[in-house]
């Protein structure tokens, strides 16, 4: 199986990450080697086999819904890249 | 008393308690060296001023009984430190200050270490060499223009270049002990669930783990002992007893049962890869540890495993950048434009390569054939080991298929880089700790490291194991500071 221009064009925008055609045309490449390389693992018959889903055995753990962080808002909003005192902005989503 | 930064963690902090050395000497000793040590490129960001002022502050009521009393400590750059930038080697993250502080670098400051500053990393801790950091590539103490490893490649460095008396680093598929076999020191991945994750960027989530790196066995145990402990804040974090690593160190090793798996003689190995190999299980035999053949029949499958479910995580984890709340943002017409635009941009070629296998892995009708298959073949190679640990009690191998190579040698062959781990993957895949340490030289006189891998939660019986093995190896780094500037 290959990957095509079409399937890397389609991937790159589920994955919002804009490429131009010739790293487009790059990234197919990488690709296919890459996948060329995992598709070892068709050797093996895995009909019978449990996915391992998680490696530490334990079941999750609830604990009570307390809060426990100070007010930091305002450190919080000086790591946003436009500031605007008590949002983050975005470009205009609704017309 | 040997020059400061030459001097080990257990020297430094004896002659702390001692009142030997204080804090603040110590910290402006390794700030001294690395203001001469910046060809290395081991620093992101440092934190040399306030460091001088809690080395000060330490002094001046200093409290003995902590286990790490006034040393001072750079990080990789992937833990989270409050109030000091956090970049995980990349743009998109190039201007981010924490709000919060990992858990495991806490641990260290509540046992009174002192922050030093943040080390280079490959972009989100991707990479095998260091050289995919937006802050460029580290050089090697060993030999320039040589690659430290990665992704832990500043920190390696840092250690072996005595610019930091340890380290911490994280390990994903062998971003802790391929580093530390590149450059001839000690690097220890815990059990999955030992050290939280809790304020540690995110790489893949079912494999990252935190821990030590050091210039011996001794620090490693150390350090480990500081690191490791249960979290609620991690949801992976396991609740067991650990323990006294440093205290129950303990170089009788006689009757330990230690496994040589077969497979991991693969095809183009180096003569003196194989040589290293043998003389490490002589050195076992000599400590009277009994050693047994083993299988682990899965061993070529890890890898390719590992570029699935690896890639799978990252994409999911990564998906958070988007240039809304932090971090780097590239303006757009619209929001989705704003986003595509953003990582674009903000994402380096091999963290964008992983995030589009992922992507791929994950996305409609191809799930099963990739993921889920993926997912099977790591519970393969997990009973491996569980039929393994039946009949012995620790596994030797080597850290790496080969010594550090030069700069640019393999940016252009992703696979050719992936291959670097091939031994160090299986590990992480079955959750299980490991450590590398020094084990010897090729012909250039560059280090090779040994693996000796453990049960889950059997970090002792695999730091004892290295403790009697490196007493035998007696391995000298003999670094000649080539990179060093002149004094100002």
């Amino acid at each position: 199986m290959s990957i095509d221009l079409k399937t890397v064009k389609h991937i790159s925008k589920l994955a919002r990450i804009s490429i131009d055609d010739e790293k487009a045309n790059k990234l197919k490449g990488d690709l296919n080697n890459i996948f060329e390389f995992i598709e070892k693992l068709n050797e093996l018959n895995t009909d019978n086999v449990q996915a391992l889903t998680s490696i530490a055995e334990t079941t999750l753990r609830f604990r009570k819904d307390e809060i426990k962080s100070e007010n930091i808002r305002e450190k919080i909003l000086k790591n946003s890249p436009e500031e605007n005192k008590d949002f983050f902005v975005v470009p205009k989503v609704v017309e | 008393m040997s020059e400061i930064t030459s001097q080990s963690l257990f020297e430094l902090t004896s002659n702390i308690k001692e009142k030997k050395l204080s804090s603040e000497e110590i910290t402006k000793a390794f700030i001294n060296r690395a203001e001469k040590s910046k060809k290395l490129n081991v620093y992101v960001t440092d934190n040399f001023e306030k460091a001088i002022d809690q080395s000060k502050k330490f002094d001046s009521n200093p409290n003995l009984d902590f286990k790490l009393p006034g040393i001072p400590i750079a990080v990789k750059d992937l833990f989270c430190t409050n109030g000091v930038r956090t970049t995980a080697g990349s743009k998109i993250l190039n201007n981010f200050v924490p709000t919060y502080e990992s858990t495991v670098t806490q641990n260290l400051w509540s046992q009174g270490a002192i922050l030093l500053g943040k080390l280079n990393c490959d972009e989100f801790a991707m990479g095998s060499s260091n050289e995919t950091s937006f802050f460029g590539n580290v050089q090697n103490p060993v030999g320039e223009n040589l690659v430290p490893g990665g992704s832990s490649g500043g920190s390696s460095a840092a250690v072996a270049a005595n610019l930091t008396p340890v380290t911490i680093g994280t390990d994903t598929g062998g971003s802790i002990r391929q580093p530390a076999s590149f450059t001839g020191t000690v690097g220890l991945k815990p059990t999955y669930g030992s050290c939280s994750r809790y304020g540690i960027v995110a790489f893949a989530s079912s494999l990252d783990q935190a821990g030590p790196m050091t210039k011996n066995v001794r620090d490693c145990s150390m350090l480990l002992e500081v690191i490791s402990s249960f979290d609620q804040k991690d949801s992976t974090s396991i609740d067991y007893k650990r323990n006294y690593y440093s205290k129950e160190l303990s170089k009788d090793i006689k009757g330990k049962k230690i496994g040589i798996p077969k497979e991991y003689r693969v095809d183009n190995m180096p003569d003196e890869i194989e040589q290293l190999w043998k003389n490490g299980i002589a050195y076992a035999k000599d400590c009277g540890a009994e050693i047994i053949d083993i299988s682990l029949p899965h061993t070529n499958y890890a890898l390719p495993t590992y570029y699935i479910v690896a890639p799978a995580e990252a994409s999911s984890n990564l998906a958070r950048y988007d240039g809304v709340k932090y971090g780097f943002r590239s303006p757009g017409q619209n929001l989705i434009e704003m986003y595509e635009k953003t990582r674009s941009e903000g994402f380096g070629d091999e963290v964008k390569r992983r995030i589009m296998i992922g992507t791929y892995v994950l996305s409609s009708g191809y799930y099963d054939a990739y993921y889920l298959k993926a997912q099977k073949v790591r519970q393969l190679i997990k009973k491996d080991f569980d039929d393994a640990f039946s009949k012995v009690d620790a596994i030797l191998t080597p850290s790496t298929p080969s010594s550090a190579f030069k700069i640019g040698e393999k940016t252009n062959d992703p696979v050719s880089m992936y291959l670097n781990d091939i031994f160090t993957v299986p590990i992480n895949l079955a959750g299980l700790p490991g450590i590398s340490i020094p084990a010897g030289k090729d012909k250039n006189n560059y280090p090779l490291g040994l693996q000796v891998i453990g049960k889950p939660f059997d970090e002792q019986n695999i730091l004892n194991i290295s403790y009697a093995l490196e007493d035998k190896i007696n391995f000298k780094n003999d670094i000649s500071d080539w990179w060093l500037s002149e004094y100002k």
